[in-house]
C-alpha cells in the first residue's frame, strides 16, 4: 500500500511534468501570452529607466582586457554589389543621411564624421545567446551629430537603417526570414555620451565583418541593438510604419526592443 | 503492562497538526512553478551559447570552462560535454539529440527545454516573466518569514539542532523519518537544506541582474562582486544545477517520507504526525 502510493506519487510527478512542458509550447505561441510577455518587457524597460535616470557609463575596461579575437555576429558582410564597390574604393563615396525629424538633414563623409569631436571607449559587447568580448570603440558621439541636425521636439526615436539583409538565422531558432537589418533606440540612449557612431575598432578603421565603415555603439544593451554597416540615422515619433514595426530586425522576429537585460 | 501499553498505542487517535501556515504553503507553490519554468527556459538560453567561461568576457575564441557540442568525428556526428579538459561522449542527451525525429546539433535536448523548439526570443520571455514572480514571490516569504519569526524558529538551526547534525545523517542514510514530537519541527537538515536553498535563489537573482548590461551600467560593482559577466553566467547555472539537486533530494524526502501525508500538508497545512514504529 504504501510503496504503491509512494510509486504513483513518483508517476504522478513525472507525468505531470511531461504535460506541462508540452502545454508550454502552444502556450508559448498564444496572443494573450505574447501580450504579458511585451507587458512584462515594458516592466523591465520602466525599472531599468528608473535606474539607468542619472545616465551612468557603462564601465570602461583597460586596453589589456580587450579580446584577442572578437567574434563578429550576424551578417559578416553585405555581400552586395554595390557594398562591395564602397569596399574597393575605400568607403570614399559612403554617406551617412541624418533625416526625419529634424531641422536640417544632412549626408555626412567618413571624412567629414572624423573631423568631428570623438571618444574612444573600451567597452563588453554582450550578445543575446550569451556571450561577452571586449573592444575599443572610436567615434562620433551620435548625440553630437543629432544636436546638429535639430531634433524635433516631438520625436522619440532614433533609427538605424543598415546596408545588410540578414539572410535569415534559422539556427537561432524560430524562422527567421530574410530582412534588411534595422534597429532603434530611444532618444534618451541616442544622447548617451557612450553612443558613437563608430568608425575605429582596436585603433584601426572598422572591418567588414564588424560592419565598415560605420557601425552603432549603444552600450549598456545587448550587442543586436549596435546596428553595423549604417547608412542612414532616421529620427522619428513613431516605429510603426517602419518594416515590421517592432523597431527592429531581431525586434520584428520577437526579441526585445528594450534590449537592457 | 507490555500488552496495555501496545493497545494504548494502537488505539492513540492519530495527532494532526497545523504544520504549514497558508504564507508559507502559497509561496512555496509558487517557487515551484517559477522555478521550473526558469529552468525550462533558462536551458533553451543556455543552448543560444552553450558554453561557460570565467571572466568578464568570453566568446568562441576564448576557453571555455564547460561546453556542450556536437563534433563531427569519423564515426558520424557526436554530443560531446567538455569539462575543462575533460570530455564526455553524450551523444543523444547532450550536444546532439533528436528533435521530433531528427538528430540535431543542440545543447540540452528538446524535452528538457521551454519551449521545447530552439527560440532564444520566447525563452527569454518566459525567463523574465518568471524571474519577476520569483523575485516578488521570494521577497513576500522573506518579508513574511522574518516578520513572523518563520526564519528565525523554524529555519534558523539552534545549537541542540546543529548538535544532532551527525545522528540526524546517519538517520536519513538509513531511510529513518523523526516521529512523535521530533517530527513536529525541521530536523537539522531540513534547516540547512532549506536555508541553502533560499541562499541559491539569492545568487541565481543576483548572478542573473549581473548578466545585465543596463543594471551593470548602474552597478558596475556586482557583476565586479561575482568575477564578471562570464562568471556570473557560470554561477547562474552553476546554483541552478544545485537547485535541480535539492529538488531531486527534497521529492525523494517527500515520497520517502510518506508523499500522500506531506504533500496534504503543503496544500492544506494539516499534517499528521508519524507515530513511533514498535
Amino acid at each position: 500500500m504504501k510503496a504503491l502510493s509512494r510509486r504513483a506519487a513518483l508517476m504522478g510527478t513525472i507525468s505531470s511534468t511531461g504535460l506541462l512542458l508540452s502545454g508550454c509550447d502552444r502556450l508559448t505561441q498564444s496572443q494573450n501570452m505574447q501580450r504579458i510577455f511585451r507587458g512584462v518587457e515594458a516592466w523591465t524597460r520602466m525599472n531599468q529607466r528608473l535606474l539607468l535616470a542619472g545616465g551612468p557609463l557603462a564601465r570602461e575596461f583597460k586596453p589589456s582586457d580587450i579580446s584577442k579575437e572578437f567574434k563578429a555576429n550576424g551578417t559578416l558582410n553585405p555581400g552586395s554589389d554595390d557594398y562591395l564597390r564602397h569596399v574597393e574604393e575605400g568607403f570614399v563615396r559612403w554617406r551617412l543621411t541624418i533625416d526625419g525629424m529634424v531641422a536640417n538633414p544632412m549626408a555626412l563623409s567618413l571624412a567629414e564624421l572624423r573631423k568631428l569631436p570623438a571618444r574612444t571607449q573600451i567597452t563588453r559587447h554582450d550578445c543575446v545567446e550569451g556571450w561577452s568580448a571586449i573592444g575599443q570603440w572610436t567615434g562620433v558621439p551620435l548625440g553630437l551629430v543629432l544636436q546638429a541636425a535639430g531634433v524635433s521636439p516631438r520625436a522619440k526615436y532614433a533609427v538605424f537603417h543598415c546596408a545588410d539583409n540578414l539572410e535569415g538565422e534559422p539556427d537561432k531558432g524560430g524562422s527567421q526570414s530574410p530582412g534588411q537589418y534595422y534597429e532603434s533606440i530611444a532618444l534618451i540612449d541616442a544622447f548617451h555620451p557612450q553612443t558613437l557612431i563608430a568608425y575605429a575598432m582596436n585603433g584601426k578603421a572598422l572591418s567588414v565583418p564588424h560592419g565598415a565603415p560605420l557601425r552603432i555603439r549603444v552600450e549598456r544593451q545587448l550587442g543586436y541593438k549596435s546596428a553595423k554597416y549604417v547608412q542612414r540615422i532616421e529620427v522619428t515619433d513613431s516605429l510603426a510604419g517602419i518594416s515590421g514595426g517592432r523597431g527592429g530586425y531581431w525586434e520584428d522576429r520577437g526579441y526585445e526592443w528594450y534590449a537592457g537585460i | 503492562m507490555n500488552v496495555n501499553a501496545d493497545t494504548a498505542q494502537r488505539q492513540a487517535p492519530r495527532e494532526v497538526i497545523y504544520r504549514h501556515r497558508l504564507a508559507v504553503r502559497l509561496t512555496h507553490w509558487i517557487n515551484a512553478l517559477a522555478l521550473f519554468f526558469l529552468l525550462g527556459s533558462g536551458l533553451n538560453i543556455f543552448n543560444a551559447h552553450p558554453q561557460l567561461y570565467w571572466g568578464a568576457k568570453g566568446d568562441e575564441y576564448d576557453k571555455p570552462l564547460l561546453a556542450i557540442q556536437a563534433v563531427d568525428t569519423d564515426g558520424g556526428t557526436k554530443g560531446v560535454t567538455s569539462i575543462g579538459s575533460w570530455h564526455f561522449n553524450t551523444t543523444g542527451v547532450l550536444g546532439w539529440s533528436k528533435v521530433e525525429g531528427v538528430d540535431t546539433a543542440r545543447g540540452w535536448p528538446s524535452w528538457l527545454t521551454i519551449p521545447s523548439f530552439h527560440d532564444l526570443a520566447d525563452a527569454r520571455h518566459w525567463h523574465f516573466l518568471f524571474a519577476w514572480i520569483l523575485a516578488f514571490n521570494s521577497a513576500a516569504y522573506l518579508a513574511w518569514g522574518l516578520t513572523k519569526r518563520h526564519l528565525q524558529r523554524d529555519i534558523w538551526p539552534t545549537r541542540a539542532d546543529l548538535r544532532s547534525f551527525i545522528p540526524s545523517v546517519v538517520a536519513h542514510l538509513k531511510l529513518q523519518h523523526p516521529t512523535g514530537d521530533a517530527a513536529k519541527r525541521y530536523n537539522i537538515l531540513q534547516r540547512l537544506a532549506y536555508l541553502g536553498v533560499l541562499a541559491l535563489i539569492g545568487l541565481m537573482i543576483v548572478s542573473g541582474l549581473s548578466m545585465s548590461p543596463g543594471l551593470d551600467a548602474f552597478a558596475p560593482w556586482l557583476p565586479d562582486l561575482l568575477g564578471g559577466r562570464q562568471s556570473a553566467r557560470t554561477l547562474h547555472f552553476f546554483s541552478a544545477s544545485l537547485i535541480v539537486l535539492f529538488v531531486f533530494v527534497h521529492v525523494g524526502e517527500v515520497i520517502l517520507a510518506g508523499p500522500l501525508n506531506e504533500l496534504r500538508s503543503m496544500l492544506t497545512g494539516w499534517f499528521t504526525v508519524p507515530q513511533e514504529h514498535k
